[in-house]
């Protein structure tokens, strides 16, 4: 490869990595900054751990992360469970009536503008309490309904990934053998596509943990979620708690994410190797 | 004996073939139920507030179908709501503002995203998992903390006027923040994770001996650049683009926190006409507009790229 042009690409890895990481960075420095002034580095008496001895004084913020973490655990099984039905449906049976529709369906939510998605779901819940008397108000309920709605598109496009890279052979046999289809799909394909549908649960987690704009519209007086406590603070400045908050949210984040990929990197390896095994054994 | 056990067994076959269907069915329609439910009917109540009238209640709108004391089933659709819409310098602006706003950052994140996907596609094995992962873990972090952090970077006494400071670049504070300046850098950096990954995996499939093949017929690098490498990866260009763009026109964090007063974007101003007019039908018929502009964005790339693909 010529030099000037793998030393552009370099420049551009540098350059781009730098300007992904570099405010993330400072904003975890500054969390340790003992000075209100955020940016302003009081050398004097930092680095300190007053603001995360703050956080954690604050009621607040304790029950709007209890909240969010509720909704996001409530969100992330519903969503999986609908998601695989979904991807299931899409990936295997090839045709039925209306499939057109469902795959528009099942793919809309993602490029869909937040701010449409809050106010349509918003419209709905208002529209249904004059009918039918449900949901009763708006809190941590619809919050979840709207939640399991975007975050099921992203878990489709995982585990239909992953289901159509299944071995159908697998599925057939135990079909000849005699397994009913149920127990076909919990004995050999959940097994198959369980780090799918693990990281489709940690993806819809994490959707509903961030998520600000489609929280707003369907959230009611008595119900505010993480993000919308931030958001609620940051909008009159930046505030040397949402650094510490922002720097353990990170912190956990990154730690989830190496922790799910080591983890598919050892459920791919256990899986080529009891393959092999059975290969072996076989013959 | 003989003839009822297989009258039996193709009774018992024809159970189980009723049970599978019945299975079938279930898959089917739960998620599809609830997308109808949460997703499909939200929208068709949007279209209709778009057309109602507004009114001091809760909710603040008119019933667009009334049944009359006299029994008639009255219909009645406001289009005031839309030609008000189209009749305001200030949405269209806000429109114009957002598709440009979007155009711009999309083609600024292709810019930085493109050597970078194809340095992570080109690094060797071992590098390639880690600057991959580099790439996906913003996308995992909380959207709205990576905004916030560009506040303490960009204000008045932030590291970045510091730094021009001392350089003597310039002799006081520049007002970085609620800038346009300000959205683009949030909209890039927000939404460059989008652009790579799509980037990145159409590079990597590329057939690299096509580039030697080129390299020894004497063609140069920078050549053979434009005319393979940059053609064959085009369906990543495409995805990448999309990805970002979309999201981008109805962004509403961005502008609010990084952006002035001053800066108009739809998201921002759907969102102010809710929550601070209160005035659902206008918001409602933003959205439709908005929703209309988008498909017809789609479905042109579509076009254009089925168009490529025939040729």
């Amino acid at each position: 490869m010529p030099g000037r042009r793998s030393l552009f690409v370099l420049m551009a890895l540098a350059f781009g990595f730098a300007f992904l990481y570099l405010p993330i960075l400072a904003m975890i420095v500054y969390s340790f900054n003992a000075s209100r002034l955020v940016t302003v580095w009081d050398s004097a008496n930092s680095p300190t751990l007053m603001w995360y001895a703050e956080l954690f004084r604050n009621a607040p913020v304790l029950d709007s992360a209890r909240l969010s973490f509720r909704i996001a655990t409530v969100n992330a099984t519903g969503a999986v469970i609908l998601g695989t039905l979904a991807a299931f449906a899409l990936e295997r049976y090839r045709r039925f009536r209306g499939r057109a529709l469902f795959g528009l369906l099942t793919t809309a939510p993602m490029v869909l503008p937040e701010v449409i998605t809050g106010l349509s779901l918003l419209l709905l819940f208002v529209a249904l309490e004059q009918a039918i008397g449900w949901p009763g108000g708006r809190g941590a309920t619809t919050i979840t309904i709207a939640h399991i709605t975007f975050s099921m598109a992203y878990v489709i496009v995982v585990i239909q990934a992953r289901l159509a890279t299944v071995d159908r052979s697998l599925e057939e046999a135990a079909m000849d053998l005699g397994a009913r289809p149920w127990k076909v799909f919990f004995v050999i394909t959940l097994p198959l596509i369980m780090p799918a549908i693990a990281s489709g649960w940690v993806l819809a987690f994490i959707l509903s943990w961030d998520d600000l704009v489609i929280t707003s519209f369907v959230s009611g007086p008595s119900s505010t979620t993480l993000p919308q406590l931030v958001f609620s603070k940051v909008r009159l400045g930046v505030s040397p708690d949402i650094n510490a908050l922002a720097t353990i949210l990170v912190l956990i984040v990154t730690a989830c994410v190496v922790a799910a990929g080591v983890y598919m990197v050892r459920l791919e390896k256990r899986r080529a190797r009891d393959a092999q095994t059975a290969f072996d054994a076989a013959t | 004996m003989n003839a009822a056990t297989e009258r039996l067994a193709v009774r018992l076959r024809g159970l189980g073939a009723a049970r599978s269907q019945f299975g079938r069915a279930c898959v089917i329609l739960v998620p599809y139920l609830w997308l109808a439910v949460f997703f499909l009917v939200p929208f068709l109540i949007v279209l209709k507030i778009a057309f109602a009238n507004i009114q001091l209640s809760m909710p603040p709108v008119e019933p667009v179908v009334t049944w009359t004391a006299d029994k008639v089933l009255q219909l009645r659709l406001h289009f005031s709501n839309f030609s008000f819409v189209f009749g305001d310098d200030l949405y269209i602006a806000a429109f114009l503002n957002s598709l440009k706003v979007a155009g711009i950052s999309t083609v600024l994140a292709l810019l930085l995203g493109y050597p970078m996907a194809y340095g992570i596609a080109r690094a060797p094995g071992a590098w390639r998992n880690v600057l991959f992962l580099l790439v996906v873990l913003p996308f995992f972090t909380s959207f709205l903390l990576r905004v916030y952090a560009w506040l303490g970077l960009l204000g008045r006494s932030g590291p970045i006027n510091d730094l021009l400071l001392a350089l003597g670049i310039v002799h006081e504070p520049l007002q970085l923040l609620q800038t346009d300046f300000a959205v683009y850098l949030g909209m890039v950096y927000s939404y460059l994770p989008f652009m790579v990954l799509p980037l990145y995996s159409a590079i990597e499939k590329l057939d690299l001996t096509l580039l030697e093949a080129a390299a020894d017929l004497g063609c140069r690098p920078t050549k053979a650049f434009f005319t393979i490498t940059l053609p064959l990866t085009k369906e990543g260009i495409f995805a990448g683009c999309l990805l970002v763009f979309i999201p981008a026109v109805g962004e509403y964090v961005i502008p609010a926190l990084l952006g002035g007063p001053d800066t108009l974007m739809i998201g921002r101003v759907v969102w102010d006409e809710f929550f601070g007019n209160r005035d659902w039908p206008v918001a409602s018929a933003l959205a439709i507009v908005l929703l209309a502009i988008l498909t017809g964005f789609v479905l042109l790339l579509q076009r254009v790229q089925s168009r490529e693909e025939e040729a």
